[in-house]
């Protein structure tokens, strides 16, 4: 049985693994992974960023499954935040480009513009699927 | 299979320029083709991207390049600079201004920036299978202030205050429901979490349950602790299997942690919670007949009073309270009374999701303060209808709701203004419709959808809402006479008077509100034997126009059953007796040369 001091304890540990803020120590990458998330084919997309972790050995990175951010039709959604940087949002995921994002926003830093939101007038264009992707 | 580098997307939206659009996705594809480049370059028709002063619009990926304004002529230049010289050609680049372009936050979005997330606050963030990242985003600390600082008493004054109304769509007061069953004196009392979530397109209950559904569970565990019982139930439908295999992996961690057991936190309080899942009869989600389901009878409704807070479950007080009220619950304990009061309007305090669906350009989940009109949730988050058609009603409140029309669409959503407009808050679906919706047609559907689940126990809805049917199907086939309008409104209002649960007294309302807001319809079905919104089969017929008729032959060869004949090169002509109104002609035509009349 936990107590109330068991509760504290566990907040400050695991208060690096979810912070939001710019002040992360670590590297965290959600993804969204509800019905909506799954349906367009967010268990590809996870295995292909554990995966690619792996590979890559990096270390000092959470990966976590998330529930439904809202806007379903962008989805797969793959969040990530690196330590001293905001966070950045990847829509219409693939396992292809969820690699991609890997190897460069996790690995060296380089956000890769061309998989988050490109909205023009308030309107989202690129929320497309590709079937060959 | 082919990997392209890039995409060009030809905005092929018919609300500006379609003539043009189709011109310049032969030219684009004739260029590309020409420079050897159609292994590398897709080039793609979209539906319409909304950008109709701009159109026509050509977008480049994944660049992220937007030439807007462009003309058939310009296409060779186009291509020449951005595929072979690499050079963004500048004189037709639509120039972005701030906040456009690659946008990396998806806060930046209209679609969030009027959204405030009380019971959604963890969904999307936190890893729902992980306890301890919930604990960290202040988890159980409500349960904590609650048993170490807060009688059972002031709990309840505490949500009383806050002005919690029940999310399930009835609107009763949360704290008051407590309160009578806090005041019964009995062995056993009972809490239940009703996740039997059955509205055509609503979601919300589901993605608060896979998101955070320790959320819940805490609620539930303080609920408990007011009313004082030991015991609580969460009544999930089997079709949710991810969210079942969630909240069982929560409450799992939690007995694990103690949060759920014996002497939670050492303070000597016991609760816990077990899942009963439903098999998806829509009569379920009401009160009564969900507890004759958790005890293992046939879901059927019983008469109220006695209301469960006196006796529910096993004959023992009883509270059921919906996802969404129980994920209320922490945010008020933590936060007071006073600040969740602030929010929203007078008698509807705090935030309401919705599940936007239909005819709407950003569907999703949402969460407005109560108090945001019909309009800023559908043309300010929700990015108003695609493909520039017109918008015509909303219906809220799933098969027990009703439709809301243009003129209204500035009321402010709250429980009270929408029952007056003869629609509900209901659980929180919003399913908008554009001017391709027939009303009549919607009410049937929803009618058909009660009919089905109307569960048999009392004859004005068992035998009722067949009749409401069969009068609307008549109506569709052009069949009704004009009081039989008359005659669907009586019986609806009767039917509402009489039935014996919520399902049967809310059935009509569809019915009900669309004859009140679109009755100029109904009476074309009727008088005119026309469907203003070509949906009606029985009252749509196919006709070949003989200006634009090639005489190609493709849609002869394309019917199914044959009832397009002609000679090549001749005009063409549709037998209407042996038409299915399959719709395949206007599909396949590519002179746009068949119209539904």
């Amino acid at each position: 049985m936990k107590t109330t001091q068991d509760l504290e304890e566990i907040r400050k540990n695991t208060f690096d693994r979810v912070n939001q803020g710019v002040n992360r120590k670590s590297t965290r990458i959600v993804v969204g992974m509800a019905t909506c998330g799954i349906a367009a084919g967010a268990d590809e997309v996870y295995d292909a960023i554990v995966d690619e972790v792996n590979k890559l050995g990096l270390s000092n990175v959470v990966i976590a499954k998330t529930g439904c951010i809202g806007v379903c039709r962008l989805e797969p959604i793959v969040e990530i935040i690196r330590p001293g940087e905001e966070k950045v949002a990847y829509v219409k995921m693939s396992p292809y480009k969820a690699r991609r994002v890997v190897a460069s926003h996790v690995l060296v830093g380089t956000v890769r513009n061309e998989y988050t939101m490109h909205v023009i007038q308030g309107k989202i264009l690129n929320d497309y699927t590709l079937d060959n992707d | 299979m082919e990997v392209y580098h890039s995409q060009i997307l030809v905005c092929g939206g018919k609300g500006c320029v379609s003539p043009e659009s189709v011109d310049l996705y032969r030219t684009l594809k004739s260029e590309i083709r020409k420079h050897k480049l159609s292994h590398e370059i897709e080039v793609l028709r979209t539906g319409c991207l909304g950008l109709c002063e701009l159109g026509p619009v050509v977008v480049v990926y994944p660049e992220g390049v937007l030439y807007n304004k462009v003309k058939t002529e310009d296409i060779a230049e186009l291509v020449e600079s951005h595929f072979i010289h690499n050079k963004v050609l500048e004189r037709l680049e639509y120039k972005v201004s701030k906040g456009e372009g690659n946008v990396r936050n998806l806060n930046e979005l209209d679609f969030f920036k009027k959204q405030l997330r009380i019971a959604l606050r963890n969904c999307g963030i936190i890893d729902p299978e992980n306890i301890d990242e919930y604990i960290t985003l202040d988890g159980y600390k409500a349960l904590e202030k609650v048993l170490t600082s807060m009688s059972p008493y002031e709990v309840i004054e505490n949500i009383k205050k806050s002005g919690l109304r029940g999310r399930g769509g009835g609107g009763f007061s949360t704290g008051m429901k407590w309160q009578f069953a806090a005041k019964q004196e009995r062995d056993e009392k009972y809490i239940i979490c009703n996740a039997d979530e059955g509205d055509p397109g609503a979601f919300m209950d589901r993605s608060i349950l896979e998101g955070d559904p320790h959320s819940v569970l805490e609620a539930m565990t303080i609920g408990g602790y007011a009313i004082g019982s030991n015991k609580g139930f969460i009544y999930v439908r089997a079709e949710y299997p991810l969210a079942v295999e969630r909240l069982q992996i929560a409450i799992n961690q939690s007995r694990e942690y103690g949060l759920l057991g014996e002497n939670i936190l050492g303070k000597g309080f016991n609760f816990d919670i077990e899942l009963r899942l439903g098999a998806g009869a829509f009569v379920c989600g009401e009160e009564t007949a969900l507890m004759q389901s958790i005890e293992g009878k046939r879901g059927m409704p019983m008469p109220k009073p006695p209301f469960p807070a006196v006796s529910g479950l096993w004959g023992k007080p009883t509270i059921i309270n919906n996802v969404e009220t129980f994920a209320n619950i922490v945010p008020i304990i933590l936060k007071g009374a006073d600040w969740f009061k602030g929010i929203g309007t007078e008698k509807s305090s705090g935030t309401k999701v919705f599940a936007l669906g239909g005819k709407i350009t950003n569907t999703g989940l949402i969460e407005i303060p109560m108090g945001t009109t019909l309009r800023e949730t559908i043309f300010e988050i929700g990015g108003g209808i695609p493909n520039a058609k017109k918008f015509k009603a909303v219906q809220t409140g799933g098969p027990s709701g009703g439709c809301i029309s243009e003129k209204d669409l500035d009321t402010p959503i709250e429980y009270d203004t929408l029952t007056a407009l003869g629609s509900m808050m209901g659980s929180g679906g919003m399913i908008v419709l554009d001017e391709d919706n027939c009303m009549v047609d919607v009410a049937r559907f929803f009618l058909d959808f009660t009919k089905d689940e109307s569960c048999g126990k009392c004859t004005p809805c068992r035998i009722g809402t067949k009749r409401l049917l069969e009068m609307l199907e008549k109506i569709t086939k052009g069949k009704a006479l004009m009081e039989d309008i008359d005659k669907l409104e009586h019986l609806a209002l009767e039917i509402k008077k009489v039935a014996l649960c919520g399902l049967g007294q809310t059935a009509p309302n569809p019915v009900l509100s669309t004859i009140k807001q679109f009755r100029d319809e109904y009476i074309a079905h009727v008088r005119d034997k026309k469907c203003p919104a070509k949906v009606c089969r029985a009252l749509v017929q196919y006709v070949i126009l003989e200006d634009k008729c090639k005489g190609c032959g493709l849609c002869t060869r394309n019917c199914n059953v044959g009832a397009i004949s002609g000679k090549l090169q001749e005009v063409h002509k549709i037998d209407q007796d042996l038409c299915l109104k399959c719709g395949m002609c206007i599909h396949i035509c590519r002179f746009k040369a068949i119209v539904k009349i």
